[in-house]
């Protein structure tokens, strides 16, 4: 895609507020449609984009395969820790009132912690599988 | 205000008419096209209007998921892959009679089965005596989030999200195992060769 500067500049223009937006439905998605899941996928969208106009090689310089394999398995580590955490501390597994000493407000918390989980995975999963079938992994 | 005997014709009515009228045409299309781009297209469009049609239906998150895994992310992967085989799919010659039969029957039997199902959106229908009731007027309350889908997949149903989760990372993970492990082998045997041909 090196001939075609008018994607390549608009693309630019483009991945900032595609992250904003994915960092926007991640944490508005206690109050408005969207949440971990839809997040996840906005986030890894923009790394998609940029490696679709600028090469997977270049891409990969900002993220790179040993980065997204540990953000893999750091979202399902943050969302099975949420859960030992609340068995830890007297509750029962995934049962985040325990969390704070309000239960809603640990409810609040329990759901912002697994949410940021499923988030880091689904983005390093998209970017992951992408990256592997467009080559150069 | 339109109507059609005693009942009353809604614009949400006209529009779930046209939505799936417009996922057949789709459909149907995606069944005769033989180039694989267009086929990837289509279903990118078929997952759009499924997109447009939970929307219809209020439920907003289907619709944001629907949108932007099945129309973004899956298109996207598709054409990925594409870049791999070739552009056009092979073509069978021989018929097979009793696949048709099987789908035949199949289909009939979920057409019939719908007859026994509740109307689209009926308060006495099972689904919406069971726990919905709790989760709805209940989750604010109990859990907090005014979006009671979030509290709903998070809290009430954290063990399937969970679950969910961990298929998605399977899914990673297997990729990296079967398409980055042999490509890997073979840029070490290419490697190889070279140094063999110095």
């Amino acid at each position: 895609m090196k001939q075609r500067p008018v994607l390549r500049v608009s693309s630019k223009f483009l991945i900032a507020p595609i992250l904003l937006f994915a960092l926007y439905v991640q944490f508005h998605g206690d109050f408005g449609p969207g949440g971990g899941f839809q997040a996840g996928v906005i986030f890894a969208s923009a790394f998609i984009l940029y490696a679709i106009i600028f090469g997977v090689s270049n891409a990969r310089k900002v993220m790179p395969a040993w980065l997204t394999r540990i953000l893999l398995s750091t979202g399902v580590l943050i969302y099975g820790g949420t859960g030992l955490a609340c068995v830890l501390m007297g509750g029962a597994y995934l049962d985040y009132g325990v969390l704070l000493h309000d239960p809603v407000h640990g409810q609040e918390l329990g759901i912002m912690l697994i949410e940021f989980g499923v988030g880091t995975t689904v983005s390093s999963a998209m970017i992951t599988i992408f990256f592997n079938f467009a080559g150069q992994d | 205000m339109i109507t059609l005997g005693n009942d009353v014709i809604l614009a949400s009515d006209i529009l779930n008419v046209v939505l799936l009228v417009l996922m057949l045409i789709t459909a149907l299309s995606l069944i005769f096209l033989r180039n694989l781009f267009a086929i990837i297209m289509m279903s990118g469009i078929f997952s759009l209007t499924a997109a447009v049609l939970y929307v219809v239906w209020d439920s907003v998150d289907v619709s944001f998921t629907e949108a932007s895994v099945g129309a973004g992310i899956s298109t996207v992967l598709m054409l990925a892959t594409l870049a791999l085989t070739a552009p056009e799919e092979k073509r069978i010659r021989q018929r097979h009679w009793a696949s048709l039969a099987v789908v035949t029957v199949t289909g009939a039997l979920l057409g019939y089965a719908t007859i026994d199902m509740p109307r689209y959106g009926d308060p006495e229908a099972p689904v919406n005596k069971h726990v919905a009731p709790r989760y709805i007027y209940e989750s604010g309350k109990e859990v907090g989030p005014p979006n009671m889908v979030t509290s709903t997949l998070a809290a009430y149903r954290g063990y399937d999200t969970l679950g969910e989760t961990t298929v998605i990372f399977t899914a990673a993970a297997g990729v990296i195992t079967i398409i980055g492990a042999a490509r890997r082998r073979r840029r070490t045997s290419a490697d190889v060769s070279k140094v063999r041909e110095v």
